[in-house]
This record gives structure tokens, sequence and C-alpha cells, in this order.
């Protein structure tokens, strides 16, 4: 590992340290966090006991639902977007502030269009993501160099085999980094649904466990979603340093 | 002009979209524009709305002046201090993609239910980009600037409030604007959550009482607040943006 790797596990390292000793002095007391050391030992008797098998795959397939959808969406929402300057014009402001809409109010009218079932959560998941992705997807268009269109039209490409032959390898690194966010913000719906409004999920398993004072079991339910997202991130960041790597920064 | 009206246009497709799916789903799912636009009136004229807002507008002004210095602070320290900025960044942008709503109990813990916990999640919510916004902005400000400063013996205060801070304003004020959204964002959620005030609070009772038109309006005005100030504050970006 580099130098700088090494300072970074230190950092979490010493803070994750801090935070045990606190918590086994009695600084911080039993009701507000347990120490980091039990959370890990409540989490793997959680998982051993698998009684939390249901609520993980659930959200889990929630959010790649909603993100599939999402990338696949917002690619080519952002190609219309990006392929007529008029809409764009209009449309950009309303993109920038997207996401000051808090979309968890819509569940009640998802359900009743949608139905009692995960489907109302996966819309919420996806509305949260596919903006990230049509944004990133505009960015990218707009740094196309202009001869690979060019070459496109040389070649007679119909519009649909420019957007997959061209247009998305030529922007893949902005797609990967709205992937990312998608994936982020799939996960915030989604959690997010599930915490406030929703009656499954590991979002209510944790909004269920703090009504109850069950502190063990929120805590434990915390770090998995924390480790759980962490690496994935890490994975995509690993995935994105071999594509820059591959075809060098955008 | 024909920005103006092709603005107009968009919106008007959004209300005939809003129509048109109020015609699909009925009555028990949505309300029509006008309906909720007949409630927004109204409840800007009752006396016991104004309470809620005024709840929703201190905890979110408080969160965002928070989210602001605080990130402003952080992201200059990062900024300067090269080692600090990269072992701290990619942390902050594993920390921005978590999904926060998780850790609102644990803000309850520790703040207790009330203003400050709803202002604590609003600041983990908006501190974040603003940090990482304010570090790239304060690494990318040209070295000759501060050879200049040096040359001229200005002293540590000066160098921020005379080269940073005008050098780096642009790139500020999108984090602000970023973190607006997002400290909102925070804000209502923690409203909707074990809170018993605010615009969040009053959308969640009117889901539960399914009183669809209210729960409509509410949002409503929150969507319409945000934008207009989000737009102001997009003007503004851009206008720095083409200054530099």
């Amino acid at each position: 590992m580099s130098k700088l790797g090494w300072w970074r596990l230190g950092v979490v390292g010493g803070a994750v340290l801090v935070l045990e000793i606190l918590c086994r002095t009695g600084v911080i007391d039993r009701f507000t966090m347990i120490p980091p050391t039990e959370m890990v030992a409540a989490l793997w008797r959680l998982l051993l006991a698998g009684e939390l098998n249901r609520d993980i795959a659930q959200t889990l397939s929630n959010v790649a639902l909603a993100f599939v959808l999402a990338v696949t969406g917002g690619f080519f929402l952002g190609l219309g977007i990006h392929a007529w300057p008029r809409l764009r014009r209009v449309v950009d402001p309303f993109l920038a502030t997207y996401y000051a809409v808090p979309f968890f109010v819509f569940y009640p009218i998802l359900i009743v269009i949608f139905g009692m079932n995960d489907l109302p959560i996966v819309v919420i998941g996806f509305l949260f993501a596919v903006v990230a992705m049509i944004i990133n997807t505009l960015n990218g268009l707009d740094r196309i160099p202009r001869v690979l269109l060019k070459t496109a039209r040389v070649y007679r490409m119909n519009p649909l085999a420019t957007a997959l032959k061209i247009k998305l390898p030529a922007a893949a690194l902005h797609l990967f980094a709205g992937a990312k966010l998608a994936v982020a913000y799939a996960f915030i719906g989604v959690i997010a649904s599930e915490f406030i409004l929703s009656a499954s999920g590991l979002g209510y398993a944790i909004a269920y466990a703090y009504n109850n004072f069950n502190n063990e079991k929120m805590y434990a339910l915390m770090l998995f979603i924390i480790l759980l997202v962490t690496a994935i991130n890490m994975s995509f960041y690993v995935w994105e340093q071999a594509l820059v790597r591959r075809w060098g920064r955008g | 002009m024909s920005r103006a009206l092709d603005t107009a246009l968009f919106v008007g497709a959004l209300l005939l979209a809003w129509q048109g799916l109020y015609w699909l789903a009925g009555e028990v799912a949505l309300a029509s524009p006008a309906v909720t636009a007949g409630r927004a009136l109204e409840l800007l004229g009752q006396a016991s709305f104004w309470p809620h807002a005024a709840e929703t507008g201190i905890a979110f002004g408080y969160a965002l002046g928070c989210a602001i210095l605080g990130g402003f602070g952080l992201g200059l320290l990062l900024g300067l201090h090269r080692l600090s900025g990269a072992v701290a960044e990619p942390i902050l942008v594993s920390l921005y993609s978590l999904p926060k709503v998780t850790l609102y109990p644990l803000m309850l813990l520790i703040f207790g239910l009330g203003l400050s916990a709803k202002v604590a999640f609003g600041v983990i919510h908006g501190i974040i980009p603003m940090t990482l916004f304010t570090m790239n902005a304060v690494r990318t400000v040209a070295p000759v600037y501060f050879k200049a400063a040096r040359v001229m013996q200005v002293g540590r205060g000066g160098m921020i409030v005379h080269i940073i801070l005008p050098a780096a304003l642009p790139e500020i004020v999108s984090g602000v604007r970023v973190g607006f959204s997002l400290t909102l964002l925070g804000v209502l959620i923690g409203e909707m959550f074990a809170s018993q005030r605010g615009l969040g609070h009053l959308v969640i009772r009117a889901i539960g009482r399914h009183d669809v038109p209210t729960m409509m309006a509410v949002t409503l005005l929150l969507i319409v607040v945000a934008v207009i100030l989000n737009s102001g504050l997009l003007a503004l970006d851009r206008r720095l943006h083409r200054r530099v």
C-alpha cells in the first residue's frame, strides 16, 4: 500500500480507537452509543442467526433495480436532452435544483399507482439516481471530440449506432462517474424511504430498532450499511482507476 | 425572451403531465394542480401554518450556516495542507455517498429530540460537499498569486481574505449551491422522522391522515421555494464563473 493509504488507514483506525475508548470509559454512555467492537460482535451474531437475510435481500435487490433503471434511463435521457439544445437550456436549471425536492413524499402516491409492493421504493430510488446520471451524461457528451462525431457521419452510422459505438465509449469516464453517484443516490433513496415510510427492508429495521431502544441491533445494522456502501464504492474506485489507466483521462 | 417562453412551455408540459397523472390515478392518489394550488394558498393564509414554516426555516438557516462556515474552514485547512488533503479526500468522498439517513437515530441519541438534532442532521448532509468544493478551489488557486502575496509580505490572515477567498469564490458558491439542496433534504428528512414541528412533519401528518391535497400543497410550496432560491444561487454561480 502507498504511504497515503497507510495514513488513511491510520486516520480511520485512530477515529475508531478513540470512539472505542470514549465508549469504554463511559464518556459516551451506553444509551447513546455502544463501543465499535460490540457493534461488530452484534453484527456477526445477526448475520450468523440469519434473521436479517430477508431484509438485506430486499433492500439490495431494490437498490440494484433502481440503479440499473437509472443508469440506462439516465444515459438515454441525457442523449435526448443533449441532442436538443433548446430543451437543454430550459431543463438545465431544473436539473441543477432537482436534489432540493424531497421525493419520499410521493411514496403514498406511488403506492396507489403501483400497488403495495417494492415498486414504489424502486421508483423513488430511480428518481433519486436518474438525474445524477443525466447530468454526468450531458457533461460527458459535451467533452466528446468533434472529430469522432464526424467519423460517425462519414461511416453513415444511424443515431443508435452512433450512441452505442461512438458516444458511449468516448464519454465512458464521465458516465462512470455518473454511475458511481447513481449507486450512492439509489441507496439513499431506497433506504430513506424504507426508513421513513415502509414496513420492511434494512432502513425499516434500523428505524424499528431505534423505536424499541434496541441499540445493539441498530448500531449493528448501521455498521452493516456503512461497510456495504464503502465496499461498493471502493470496488467502483478501483475499477475506475483501471479504466483511467487504459483510456487515459477523459 | 425566447428562453422565458421555452421555460413557460416546459412548466406547462409538467403541469399537463401532472393533470394527466391525476386523471390516470384518481382522487385517492393525487390532487389536481388546481386543487393543490388552492390548498397551498389556503395554507399560506392560515395562522397555524406559519410556525411550522418558521421552524423549518430556522432549522435550515442554522444548518446551512454551520455547513457553510464549517465546510469552508475545513476545506481551507485541507486545501492548504497537501498531505492532510490527500489523506482526507477519499474518506470524505466515501462519507459523501453514504446513505446518511441510517445515521439519523445516532443524531437523535446525541442531540435529543428537537431542533438541534434536525440542524445536526442537515449539517452532516451539507458540510461534506462544501468541504470538498472549498478544498479543490483552494488547491487550484494559481501559485503565482501566493508568490505575489509573499513578495508583498502579506500575513496569513491577509492571505486568506485577499488572495484565497476572491480566487476561490466561484467554486465556493458552487459548493454552497450543492450544500443548499442537501442540507434542505437533511432537515426535511429529520422533520419527517421523530419530530413534532416543521414542514416535513406537516407532510408526514398529512400522509398519515390521507390528506392528499395538504400533502401535495406543502410539497409544492417546498419545491417552489427551493427552486427559486437555488436558481438565484445558480445565476450567481454562473456569473462568478464567467467573470474569472
